[in-house]
């Protein structure tokens, strides 16, 4: 990249993708933009025209937005602190040297593989049904009445679905971090009289602390769209009514574009927020 | 205090036995340095004395207490190590100190005692910055520091300049002897590099393949070395061994002279051979002589403005009172 035509050279290479990522991006937006400022109606008329901002105020006063708002972020929230708790325990697990330890990581990381829509059938059919599933038969085994996992704790279940869908992933990240720990400075650690619990806290954790941002921002961006698990398993009831299975119930169950893309502009700001604040936060921790 | 004891000490990992049964006392103040080749076992016998590794058998005892079975930081053992380990998250000051604030010290005592030795070795102005802007040898200071605000019983080097340049390692190499006279706290030092053990020991301990060759003060085993392994690892450069007839006329199998025992000349000398390489230090320089007949090369030293060229004949006489003999084993000869 050092001379005149190298440079141009390059810049004429990228164009491409850059206008094509470019373009898949602004369309959408310009056409959500668009939509949100009409009132598109597509069995009722169709497209009627021009209606300001009565989409977004509509949106906004419906009783369902603000329960959404907080089910989003509990549901980010809650993943967020499973995956991350676990992930560290499970990195520092498979950081030890043991028997099988290939065969060993590439099962904990299978999860990941898994499509969403697949594995939350796979829990709400084989574990949490509550009359065929594991959990029930475990329960019945202890002679306690099954749970119906879906409707009574419909909350803390998809966290669990979703949970076990991302631990993978910050496992993964977080053992390689682990892995780069030098180990003279856990033994430095051990003969300064640090005991295993202040080894963790004073070495292993704040050297993790990159990867643990990471992960944190990643998953965030992910969580905050997740749609296929809340649609297989309890179609948005018992308060799993997330922002985006929202906008999605706008758009195509109550047949209401116009309605809908001011969902999507509120989810996009809500994103944006979200990610401030995170970078904010936790983005410290990769200046140094 | 500081008088480590190894009895009878043995170290295996799964079949491989790395250090065969091995015994040795390091007295209270005393500079040990532990030196060899390459996987000759001197870190691991550094470990087993930290306690980072198990003995598999045999006693280590410190001031005559039983510390086999301790955990490191029972031992009361400070060590350095090769790759200073510094905790890169903490500032100089919090790296100092942990050690401190891990033996829950009062505030005011760990201040005193950071302060102190950052006083000592210089680090005053660096106290708040991190391991990562600090160069290689202020690093190694903060790690010494780091080892001797505990007041340890003694000190465990772990080949601490390996990762400095030469004029650093030099000036290191002063300092730490400098520490050593100032702490007289015991120091276990381990080098693969022989001139950092004959100028900082008070006592070598030279290691092949996990066992002990000889132990003594620098010019001890400089002076007899006891078997030709020790004969060709202490001296710089290596001992000049010859085999045959010229070993034949002192009785032994293998005779031994160093570089600096041999005079040179251009017309007359017991021995003569062809000028290969020489290597002119300004001091002194190395002349690589071949065709003597006695062995592929001989290094001889001479004086700095000593101008021999490349394959001028040369007359060499080695002194004879400073001829190393050796048996067909090895060994020394009386």
């Amino acid at each position: 990249m050092a001379t005149q035509q190298s440079r141009s050279a390059a810049r004429l290479m990228m164009a491409p993708a850059v206008v094509l990522l470019l373009g898949w991006m602004l369309v959408p937006l310009i056409m959500t933009l668009w939509f949100s400022f009409r009132t598109y109606l597509p069995l009722r008329g169709g497209d009627q025209g021009w209606t300001g901002f009565d989409n977004y105020v509509r949106f906004v006063t419906s009783s369902a937005f603000w329960p959404a708002v907080q089910t989003t972020l509990m549901i980010v929230l809650g993943v967020l602190i499973i995956t991350v708790a676990l992930g560290v325990l499970l990195a520092m697990l498979l950081d030890q040297p043991m028997w099988g330890q290939g065969i060993v990581r590439i099962l904990v990381i299978a999860p990941f593989f898994v499509m969403p829509t697949v594995s939350a059938l796979v829990w709400k059919n084989m574990f949490m049904d509550p009359v065929n599933g594991l959990f029930a038969h475990l329960w019945r085994f202890f002679g306690a009445e099954p749970v119906s996992w879906l409707s009574d704790a419909a909350m803390p279940s998809i966290i669990m679905i979703v949970s076990w869908q991302w631990l993978p992933f910050a496992t993964l990240i977080l053992l390689t971090a682990i892995q780069s720990l030098d180990s003279e400075q856990l033994e430095a650690a051990e003969m300064d009289g640090a005991p295993p619990l202040k080894r963790f806290a004073f070495i292993i954790l704040p050297h993790l602390a990159r990867a643990i941002t990471i992960v944190i921002l990643i998953q965030t961006i992910f969580l905050l769209a997740i749609f296929a698990e809340i649609f297989v398993t309890t179609g948005g009831a018992f308060g799993t009514r997330t922002l985006s299975y929202l906008i999605f119930q706008r758009v195509l169950e109550s047949q209401n574009i116009g309605l809908g893309s001011a969902g999507g502009v509120y989810a996009i700001i809500l994103a944006n927020i979200v990610a401030i604040f995170l970078m904010r936060i936790v983005g410290k921790n990769l200046d140094n | 205090m500081g008088r480590i004891t190894l009895e009878q000490v043995t170290k295996s990992f799964g079949e491989t036995q790395v250090i065969p049964p091995l015994d040795l006392t390091i007295e209270d103040g005393e500079f040990a340095v532990f030196v060899g080749p390459s996987g000759c076992g001197k870190s691991t016998l550094l470990r087993l004395i930290a306690g980072l590794e198990d003995v598999t058998s045999g006693e280590i005892r410190i001031d005559g207490n039983a510390a086999t079975s301790l955990a490191p930081a029972k031992r009361g053992l400070a060590m350095v190590f090769q790759s200073y380990a510094l905790y890169p998250h903490m500032s100089v000051r919090k790296n100092i100190a942990f050690p401190l604030r891990m033996a829950k010290l009062d505030q005011a005592e760990i201040d005193r005692r950071v302060n102190g030795a950052a006083d000592v070795l210089n680090l005053t102005d660096y106290l708040d910055r991190r391991p990562g802007q600090l160069s290689g040898g202020q690093r190694q200071r903060v790690a010494i520091g780091r080892a001797i605000v505990r007041e340890p019983a003694a000190f465990l080097f772990d080949e601490p300049l390996s990762n400095l340049d030469a004029a650093l390692r030099v000036g290191m190499r002063l300092e730490i002897s400098e520490l050593h006279e100032r702490l007289k706290t015991t120091m276990i030092y381990v080098t693969h590099d022989q001139v950092e053990a004959m100028t900082m020991a008070d006592k070598i301990v030279v290691l092949r393949a996990g066992h002990i060759e000889q132990v003594g003060s620098p010019l001890d085993l400089y002076r007899a070395p006891r078997n030709l392994f020790v004969a060709g690892f202490i001296g710089s450069p290596k001992m000049n061994f010859i085999i045959g007839a010229e070993a034949a006329k002192h009785d032994a199998h293998t005779i031994g002279v160093r570089p600096e025992h041999i005079e040179v000349s251009d017309s007359e000398g017991m021995w003569s051979g062809v000028v290969g390489v020489s290597e002119h230090l300004g001091s002194d320089t190395f002349f690589h002589i071949h065709d003597t007949g006695l062995a592929d090369t001989l290094t001889v030293r001479a004086g700095g403005e000593v101008g021999f060229k490349h394959g001028d004949r040369i007359h060499l006489t080695p002194r004879a009172d400073v001829i190393h003999r050796f048996d067909a084993n090895g060994l020394r000869l009386a």
